[in-house]
């Protein structure tokens, strides 16, 4: 099966092109950029003129709920809300219900999302048993079964002596930690930040401080032990600068960001807006401003969507009751590109951010549009103007912080593995 | 800006928080009631402006006194009204918030009087009711109680008209109070020039200089001539989240006693929200010495509720 892809902006961080040109897909690979390679007979034709010829996304964080919260969405609902968000690899947090900390659990998720042929699942595996904190999980196993890292999700590792072990163990085979900081103490009942919108609203606050208390014990630990550390979905100025500075030391320390974290900060709670409930919470405008400098020099390598889906009922309580979380698969794209174009970024740049570099994080063939690479294509409509809404998003979580935003931009089409598995 | 408890013609549609209300809407509310404070001298105690109206009082956490405060006012406009423990009954069910409330609009109430253990339950519940019915927060977690607020600044003009020429001291956790919130936004919409906060660090929320007020560690040095003190009620739970050490060091060092009153203004009134602990936030000889004013507030708390529950009234009438 021949693609052919027509005179659109390619636009491929991972080989440094932002040009117009012809995109070539044979049999779920792509063969070639301009040149058509010889004796290629196109089967489908797909002209992209004005529009943008993008490698799929790669997402670091995305909850598809599967296993045990199929009320809140499905692996089904969420593949296919990827698909309409141009992300086309993505991995998953173990904090599902049962915790993915067996092989069993993990070979199971793989086979499922596999059977759907929509987006690459990559799991996370559990650090600990159960999220718990306390024995570690067979990390070798959950590595064979498939997962590509190890994580706590949103739980902490309290006893530092599990932490080191866990880092140690870790290191002895390669693995990736992928990390979210916080003080479980410090953050307890916590559900904003702790600050002047907090206190005003009289909300239980989160400080700063927990996060970066708890990134600073992980940085020690990882450089003692020599454990790669990526540190996920960080929402300070302060951990920027931890990080920043761990950088500059020479240790090989990567990071993310939320999108959601990139454009709202504690302001937009306004009247307790739960869809505004998030975890991390949203902090102030300096820790925005720090976050968005921090992807701007390279502190910071990626931007994740930390899509939650979440259902109706569990957003319609008091603030506080709430479950935190938004949905952000489909908004991913078109958001990281209206930060490129507020902080005048080349958009080559802002899309290494969600292609090249998380593949990288993960260690996964994703992300780029190099000859030979598995044919996860994104076309992408620059034009189109909208605004968002909840009640039209694919994901069965309707629950975004962005409602009313206004938007340009749109996946017009989607193609994982050569086939096209998403038009709008 | 968008003002959720304000309808289209910038009348009070519902009274959430103080904070956000504009002075003239403020003022009317203290005005009205000083009209409401001689009905309860009169022999009939009533005025029929809440004449076949029903007010529901909706309590998702106990509380006897401003429950009973709400009743008492509602009756003397001459409402009909119903009182519901909900900590008690339906959500021990399982039922949601909006379940409860959408049970009580379809028996048609006019009017909820509410209390939750969550900040911003007020505001939640007023987002989705039919626009003829008002919501009146009455205790939201930490984040408002609006009629206390109001009924201490009436108070304080009662002993105090100068607001403009005051100098008042909140004194304990303002951390965990919502009446120490309402009351800040109250009085600095009113234009008093100085409040003070006096508590310990473990007792102040993050930042709270930026809702206008100065911060004081000291009794001595907080108290020094001023006008109004504001005494806080201490919860005995405060203990175990080591805030504090201890009921008495509180008292050692932030309970007002004789010796320390002295320091303000000799004609400093002392108010306090109840129901007091003796002997933890206040002294007795303060409390019910000459210059304590805490039962009058009492009396002005059933007038100022009368006043907000005939101006929710009058304005979703009109």
């Amino acid at each position: 099966m021949n693609i052919l892809i027509q005179q659109g902006r390619i636009i491929d961080a991972s080989q440094q092109i932002d040009r117009v040109a012809d995109l070539y897909v044979t049999d779920g690979k792509i063969a070639a950029i301009g040149q058509a390679p010889a004796g290629f007979q196109a089967d489908q034709t797909i002209d992209a003129t004005g529009k943008w010829i993008l490698p799929g996304l790669v997402d670091l964080c995305a909850r598809l709920r599967e296993p045990g919260s199929e009320y809140k969405a499905t692996l089904s609902s969420e593949l296919h809300a990827a698909m309409a968000g141009g992300v086309t690899s993505l991995a998953c947090p173990p904090d599902t219900d049962p915790v993915l900390d067996e092989p069993g659990l993990v070979e199971m998720l793989k086979h499922r999302a596999k059977s759907q042929a929509l987006a690459h699942v990559y799991p996370l595996g559990a650090v600990t048993r159960q999220l718990q904190g306390q024995l570690l999980t067979e990390m070798f196993a959950l590595t064979e079964a498939g997962c590509v890292g190890f994580s706590q999700a949103d739980a902490a590792i309290v006893d530092t002596q599990v932490l080191w072990r866990a880092f140690e163990y870790a290191a002895s085979f390669g693995y990736t930690l992928f990390m979210r900081p916080e003080d479980p103490y410090l953050a307890k009942n916590g559900v904003a930040h702790d600050g002047e919108v907090a206190s005003r609203l009289g909300l239980k606050g989160i400080p700063a401080a927990a996060e970066s208390i708890a990134l600073q014990t992980m940085i020690r630990v990882a450089q003692a032990t020599g454990a790669k550390l990526h540190v996920a979905r960080i929402s300070t100025a302060e951990s920027v600068a931890l990080i920043r500075l761990a950088k500059q030391q020479g240790m090989a320390i990567t990071a993310d960001t939320t999108i959601q974290h990139l454009h709202l900060t504690e302001m937009d709670i306004g009247f307790f807006d739960s869809q505004v409930h998030l975890k991390p919470p949203l902090r102030t405008q300096r820790d925005r401003e720090a976050l968005r400098s921090g992807l701007l020099d390279g502190t910071l390598d990626a931007i994740c969507s930390d899509h939650t889906p979440v259902d109706d009922d569990a957003k319609l309580l008091p603030f506080a009751e709430s479950h935190a979380g938004a949905s952000a698969l489909e908004l991913l794209l078109p958001l990281t590109l209206k930060w490129a174009v507020q902080a005048k970024l080349p958009l080559i740049e802002a899309m290494r951010k969600i292609t090249h570099n998380p593949a990288n994080i993960l260690g996964v063939a994703a992300g780029s549009l190099q000859s030979g690479a598995v044919a996860d294509v994104v076309i992408y409509n620059p034009e189109v103007e909208w605004r968002v809404d909840g009640r039209v998003l694919k994901s069965q979580g309707k629950n975004t912080p962005f409602v009313n935003h206004a938007l340009t931009g749109k996946v017009v089409a989607t193609l994982t593995q050569g086939n096209l598995v998403y038009q709008l | 800006m968008y003002n959720p408890q304000l309808n289209a013609q910038g009348q009070l549609q519902h009274l959430l928080s103080i904070e956000g209300l504009p002075k003239r809407l403020l003022i009317d509310i203290l005005d009205t009631a000083e009209s409401f404070v001689g009905v309860a001298e009169r022999e009939v105690k009533k005025v029929p402006l809440l004449r076949g109206k029903t007010v529901c009082n909706i309590f998702f956490e106990n509380s006897t006194r401003t429950r009973t405060t709400f009743e008492i006012a509602a009756k003397r406009l001459s409402a009909d009204v119903l009182n519901l423990n909900v900590s008690t009954s339906s959500q021990s069910k399982g039922e949601t918030i909006l379940d409860t409330v959408n049970n009580l609009i379809a028996m048609h109430a006019d009017m909820f009087v509410v209390r939750h253990q969550q900040s911003g339950a007020a505001h939640f519940i007023a987002q989705h009711v039919p626009p003829h019915i008002s919501v009146i927060n009455a205790g939201d977690g930490r984040h408002a109680h609006p009629t206390q607020g109001l009924l201490d600044v009436f108070t304080i003009r009662k002993y105090k008209p100068e607001m403009h020429n005051l100098r008042v001291a909140i004194v304990g956790d303002v951390l965990h109070s919502r009446v120490a919130r309402s009351e800040i936004h109250a009085l600095t919409t009113l234009g008093v020039p100085e409040i003070r906060v006096i508590a310990p660090r473990t007792l102040l929320p993050t930042d709270v200089e930026k809702l206008g007020v100065q911060v004081y560690h000291d009794m001595a040095q907080g108290l020094k001539d001023v006008d109004v003190v504001m005494m806080l009620r201490l919860q005995n739970e405060r203990m175990a989240g080591a805030l504090l050490p201890s009921t008495q060091e509180f008292f050692q060092t932030f309970g007002l006693t004789p010796e320390r009153l002295a320091l303000a203004k000799p004609d400093a009134i002392v108010m306090h929200p109840g129901p007091m602990n003796r002997g933890v936030e206040i002294d007795s000889a303060v409390a019910d010495g000459k210059q304590s004013v805490i039962l009058p507030q009492v009396t002005y708390g059933i007038a100022v509720r009368m006043a907000v529950m005939a101006i929710l009234a009058g304005g979703n009438a009109a």
